[in-house]
């Protein structure tokens, strides 16, 4: 085999990768500890991240951004996985569905929450809609910061409709591994539909299921330019905290007190779904 | 499925089994089922789409029009030229495409050599490499834009293009390693291997025979990570204060400008990725599923 002869070769190759990772992702990330640990001067202390604690958005961006994780995961989870097994059933055309379902994938978080801003709002699609069928006699004002129920159900449904492809390309990746012999065994047994998706699919589906989890949820922790687009300022989340005391209060150490929180949120809700969905080690390989 | 129900309808409804008549047509009417189901996602995913363009496509005063009519009144480009003329978005359109492009390059040049080294060559640390690369997306990697942005004062390119697209590098770069790893990994080895000893050096091969073969798939992970970078507003944001790229020109004039000026906005945004995510439609399992494994 060449590695005989070209032992280098490889870690000649993987070596720029590595510089540039540990420039622009390991240094950073350590950087962001240490600035969420200095004060203003500059001198070690804890102050910043009082601050970011007693800020009077900070309940409320937690809260926000929590809650918003809760109500997408599951809505997007069962969506995603609606549409994986349509594409795994090969209906007619099914490029085309996947193409269909897919196309979220390349739109922009700023642009998804335009795009749902424009039916929330209060001359918008929605309220077209109702009036049509009667149900509102005059527009409703959704998108009104005295009522976060509908600013967070439409940020939910923004994100829902957005995000949800990438979780339905890993589903249907995930489907394609299942041998079609575990599916055929169970048709043989007479199982339903309902028993071979619980019985069979859904565990196979594990790590797939895993892997999306974990992506899904980090991503929900930066959730940023939706939440502008259609609260404005009604909502706030934990990355539009960051934004605004670096952006506007100028204070970079408690935006960096606030990135850490993300990258520590993130790295608990990652650890906890290893942890509560084990896959067998060669499926994590 | 549909080769099952070929050898069901040869024969004579009448004189098929009992059950097996059920079972035929439990099918049809879970087949049925199946495409209302595809029908009803498929609305879902571009009723919002059609909604915006329509709106987009209203000439300015039209875009306040209630009710809202599905079947457009008025086609025209008043709202998008108004957005177009509008200070600052002509350049930050085209910053953002020269970010992108920047972002594509360095990614692919660091990153398809280190995903050509594991799908190639076993050695010593193959697995921790891959192991490493796998967890950097267990960060939110956006959020160091925040510490990143004091290095990039301290070196003189804050509010640069390059500031952007050193950041977006790193957010793409995890992918396309092992985006490029399984694109080499389907190209037969038995053909590299060919070469080399039809006398071919190493890299005579990888130029001559594997780069011709790959160059589709890496053209569409190139495609995806111009559309990440483009898309990617928190760092652009953070990282610029008057060189904005498109999504932080739009995210930060947002709440203050006018609706026609917004919806334009946003199909600027998406015409290009709806575009795009058609040329790589065929990819996109490749692109994505295989990451996962």
């Amino acid at each position: 085999m060449r590695s005989q002869r070209l032992g280098w070769a490889p870690y000649a190759l993987l070596l720029p990768s590595l510089i540039y990772m540990a420039i622009f992702f390991a240094a950073p990330m350590l950087q962001s500890f240490g600035l969420a640990f200095q004060d203003q001067s500059g001198a070690w202390s804890t102050a910043s991240i009082e601050r970011m604690l007693r800020d009077a958005q900070f309940q409320r961006a937690l809260f926000t951004t929590v809650a918003l994780i809760v109500l997408i995961i599951p809505i997007q989870f069962a969506l995603a996985l609606a549409m994986a097994l349509v594409i795994n059933a090969r209906l007619k055309a099914s490029g085309l569905w996947l193409y269909v379902f897919a196309l979220p994938l390349g739109v922009s978080e700023l642009a998804a929450g335009i795009i749902w801003f424009n039916i929330f709002t209060e001359r918008g699609w929605l309220n077209t809609i109702l009036e049509g069928f009667g149900l509102v006699e005059r527009p409703y004002i959704f998108l009104n910061p005295q009522e976060p129920f509908w600013l967070i159900l439409a940020v939910v449904l923004a994100e829902s409709w957005r995000a949800t492809s990438i979780i339905m390309i890993i589903l249907v990746a995930g489907l394609q591994s299942i041998p079609r012999d575990y599916l055929e065994a169970a048709d043989v047994f007479g199982a339903t539909t309902m028993q071979k998706v619980r019985r069979v699919i859904l565990p196979l589906l594990r790590p797939s299921l895993q892997v999306a989890l974990i992506l899904r949820t980090i991503l929900a922790f930066q959730v940023f330019a939706t939440v502008i687009a259609i609260a404005g300022r009604g909502l706030t989340v934990l990355a539009a905290e960051a934004y605004r005391w670096y952006g506007d209060l100028r204070d970079v150490h408690v935006a960096a007190a606030y990135a850490g929180l993300i990258l520590l949120l993130s790295i608990i809700s990652t650890i906890l779904f290893l942890w509560l969905l084990p896959t067998r080690e060669e499926q994590l390989a | 499925m549909t080769a099952d129900a070929r050898p069901l309808a040869a024969v004579p409804p009448e004189r098929a089994p009992l059950r097996r008549r059920r079972a035929g047509r439990q099918r049809l009417v879970g087949r049925g089922l199946l495409y209302l189901v595809a029908a009803l996602m498929a609305l879902w995913v571009l009723l919002p789409v059609y909604m915006v363009t329509v709106t987009a496509f209203s000439p300015r005063d039209l875009v306040f029009l209630y009710p809202k009519s599905f079947i457009p009144v008025e086609i025209s480009t008043d709202s998008l030229a108004f957005f177009a003329n509008a200070t600052g978005v002509i350049p930050a359109l085209w910053r953002s495409v020269q970010v992108a492009i920047v972002t594509l390059i360095i990614s692919m040049v660091i990153g398809a050599p280190a995903g050509y080294a594991i799908a190639r060559f076993a050695f010593r640390g193959r697995n921790a490499y891959r192991l490493l690369i796998l967890s950097t997306r267990a960060f939110p990697i956006v959020i160091l834009s925040i510490p990143l942005a004091i290095a990039f004062i301290q070196w003189g390119i804050y509010d640069t293009i390059w500031a952007v697209a050193l950041m977006h590098t790193a957010l793409a770069l995890p992918f396309t390693v092992l985006i490029t790893s399984s694109i080499f990994v389907s190209v037969p080895r038995e053909l590299e291997e060919a070469a080399q000893t039809l006398g071919s050096t190493p890299v005579g091969a990888f130029f001559k025979v594997v780069l011709p073969l790959a160059l589709p798939g890496l053209a569409a992970a190139a495609i995806f990570t111009f559309v990440l970078s483009w898309n990617e507003v928190f760092a652009a944001v953070i990282l610029t204060l008057r060189e904005r790229t498109l999504p932080a020109l739009v995210l930060t004039v947002l709440t203050q400008s006018p609706l026609p000026f917004r919806f334009a906005a946003a199909f600027f945004m998406l015409a290009p990725s709806l575009i795009v995510i058609f040329f790589i439609r065929k990819y996109l399992l490749g692109l994505w599923g295989r990451v996962v494994k």
